[in-house]
């Protein structure tokens, strides 16, 4: 076992394990906090996979703005009746057979391909700089990267609009 | 073996690894402890640091207000932080009841950890650096968004509703300030070409504060806002909120907090001079990295004697003028220096204007000057409005009479 | 040293951790949480491709096009969630049968 392999092991143990208790904590302030702790091990997964780009921009799209506003969202919605009562409803048993299902038959679909067990093969390093041109060129994916922006401007927008506060109607002032 | 003055972590890492490859241990192994070596010494390195700091700051804080600052505790008051130290460490911290444990312990150390982050990629000298990443700025900006997240853990560990509120206004603030932060630090690294800080550092033949006022502007006032110094204290303002996320923190873990806060102002500071003063540039650094680090100590001084001045001068904003303030006037302003930036630095060197000698540097400047100023001067001109004081309107108006006895003749 | 098979398996446990957290959560919140997870692992399992198959630009567009699309609905959907807890007074999905035959 290499150091390598030891530290992949046990950075996904983690993370998995911090996603299970996501899916399970009672509390939601702790399934807030065991996603921030998910999230950083799959950035540190992205690390040991060389993109040190989707590294950083994951800690500071998911971490330092998904996370806070899911955590912002538990704190608004709360009510202390809700943190006694079990996380996960009737169904909970079905659903995780489900899970195991899919994940079985993802397995087996998977290992019967043939590039499954591919070895790392030599890199010649992330090209910032070509996905920075491929992001704004014409012939590159400036159609997609302008559909995302427009996008992100529309869910900007309703959000604004379906969680501002509510109008009261303007009442007429009394005059004498 | 590199020379000393050539290459001084080099030569001390040659030296640490050979004689731990002499005790017998395998080579891996040496690799692991050299670099936990090295980032021990520069995280010990950088808190002591804040020793020195925060008397620097009490003097000087003083000094604008009239007064001697600590001036009993040793010559000069020196040792007056040592005795802070003391304090500190011996003070009893209590947990408040009902606290989630976790997130209220938590949240010092993702404090001061998130400032000491930084320290790893700032280029000290021409190769003394903690990790020279090709995504030096965006790894900065990560480091940032973990300083929020302990402030929102602090918020809601300490189970007390001024906390809470506190951690929410701090919150919602730095989040705002994000925003033309991101767009500020965009452009020198326009201008560099590069996300790593070492390149961006080589690149300012001329340093970038004249090549970009507007955007060193902007980054300084957002950064300033974003370490919670006044006049931006709304997150841990005395007077109003008591202290407001870390009002339940006693002891050592409210020193975490203290010198996690004054280590942000100089870390900002660092940044500052790196990005926008040509950071370990000057005579000779080149040669002999150590003046480099000489030189980048005497232009972060200097921003940081500026941050304290604002502190020691400038009377506390109110939220709702600080958020006015940088969705009217900041975003706009580091948007559009941007974009004009972007436009006339590419078209310079469609011109061909390129190059890294001092002549063409010269000219993008120049014009680059230009262009900023007439910036500033529409802004100053459109954007000054929405920092105007908003009057209510309290015309004296009759009262509405009310008619008491209705029926009644 | 690392097969592709083990970030493959990974992402797809991953993915089924978030999903079933998507089926058996009652709150909403916790619900967009799942659903974060599932896209994480997504990219996960993106990224895994370009690093042994791929090293082209492509696998890092389409990585960056999810992230803004999940950024997009996580936001949107948390606005909704606020919204209908101001009105009903619940945030448990079990609870909203408005349009129940």
């Amino acid at each position: 076992m290499s150091p390598f392999q030891i530290i992949f092991l046990i950075v996904a143990g983690l993370t998995l394990a911090s996603a299970g208790m996501v899916v399970t904590a009672r509390r939601m302030m702790h399934a807030a906090l065991w996603l921030v702790l998910t999230l950083l091990g799959v950035a540190v997964l992205f690390a040991t996979l060389e993109a040190s780009f989707f590294t950083a921009v994951q800690v500071v799209v998911y971490i330092g703005a998904i996370a806070i506003l899911i955590i912002f969202a538990v704190m608004l919605t709360r009510l202390n009746l809700q943190e006694d009562e079990p996380g996960v409803n009737r169904f909970a048993w079905l659903a995780g057979l489900v899970s195991l299902l899919i994940f079985a038959g993802l397995v087996a679909v998977l290992s019967l391909w043939t590039g499954f067990n591919t070895v790392r093969p030599t890199f010649a390093g992330e090209d910032i700089i070509a996905l920075g041109k491929a992001m704004v060129s014409a012939n590159g994916y400036a159609i997609p990267f302008e559909v995302a922006s427009v996008l992100l401007i529309g869910a900007l927008i309703g959000a604004i609009y379906v969680a501002g506060e509510p109008r009261k109607p303007a009442s007429k002032p009394e005059s004498k | 073996m590199p020379g000393f003055w050539q290459d001084p972590i080099g030569f001390i890492a040659n030296l640490l690894h050979s004689l731990l490859i002499g005790w017998g241990l395998p080579a891996a192994v040496v690799d692991v402890i050299l670099s936990v070596l090295g980032a021990g010494a520069l995280a010990m390195g950088a808190m002591l640091f804040v020793i020195f700091l925060i008397w620097y700051e009490r003097k000087l804080l003083g000094r604008i207000q009239d007064r001697l600052g600590p001036n009993r505790v040793g010559p000069f008051g020196i040792f007056q932080s040592f005795a802070d130290m003391f304090k500190i460490f011996t003070k009893e911290t209590i947990t408040p009841q009902g606290a989630d444990v976790i997130p209220y312990n938590l949240a010092p150390i993702l404090a001061v950890a998130a400032v000491l982050l930084v320290w790893a990629v700032i280029p000290f000298g021409v190769n003394i650096m903690g990790a020279n990443l090709s995504v030096g700025v965006l790894f900065v900006l990560a480091a940032g968004g973990f300083g929020e997240l302990a402030i929102m853990l602090a918020g809601w560990g300490s189970n007390n509703k001024y906390a809470l509120m506190g951690g929410f206004r701090a919150v919602a603030m730095l989040v705002s300030y994000e925003v033309p932060m991101v767009l500020a630090l965009l452009v020198p690294v326009l201008l560099a070409n590069s996300l790593n800080l070492n390149d961006i550092v080589r690149a300012q033949t001329v340093p970038f504060l004249f090549t970009a006022p507007v955007a060193a502007i902007v980054f300084f006032i957002t950064q300033v806002a974003e370490s919670g110094r006044a006049p931006f204290d709304v997150v841990e303002a005395e007077s109003e909120i008591v202290a407001g996320f870390n009002v339940e923190y006693s002891g050592l873990k409210f020193g975490m907090f203290y010198v996690a806060e004054f280590l942000h102002a100089f870390t900002v500071s660092m940044l500052f001079a790196t990005l926008f003063l040509s950071g370990w540039r000057g005579p000779g650094a080149e040669q002999i990295p150590l003046l480099g680090v000489l030189y980048l100590m005497i232009k972060t001084f200097l921003v940081y004697f500026i941050i304290i001045l604002f502190r020691g001068s400038l009377p506390r904003f109110r939220i709702d003028q600080m958020l006015n303030l940088n969705w009217k006037v900041l975003t706009p302003l580091a948007l559009v220096a941007f974009f004009m930036t972007a436009l006339f630095d590419k078209s310079l060197a469609q011109l061909g204007v390129v190059g890294n000698d001092l002549g063409a540097q010269v000219i993008r400047t120049l014009v680059l000057l230009v262009v900023n100023g007439i910036i500033l001067w529409l802004g100053e001109r459109w954007l000054s409005q929405a920092t105007r004081p908003v009057r209510r309107d309290v015309r004296l108006t009759k009262p509405a009479v009310v008619d008491r006895y209705p029926g009644a003749k | 040293m690392i097969p592709l098979s083990w970030y493959l398996i990974f992402a797809a446990l991953l993915f089924c951790v978030g999903l079933f957290g998507v089926m058996a959560r009652r709150n909403a919140v916790a619900v967009l949480m799942s659903i974060e997870l599932m896209l994480n692992a997504v990219n996960v399992n993106l990224l895994a491709f370009w690093r042994y198959l791929y090293p082209d630009v492509q696998a890092q567009i389409f990585v960056v096009i999810v992230l803004a699309a999940a950024a997009a609905e996580a936001v949107i959907g948390l606005a909704l969630i606020i919204s209908v807890y101001r009105r009903r007074k619940t945030v448990f999905a079990d609870d909203l049968t408005l349009l129940k035959g």
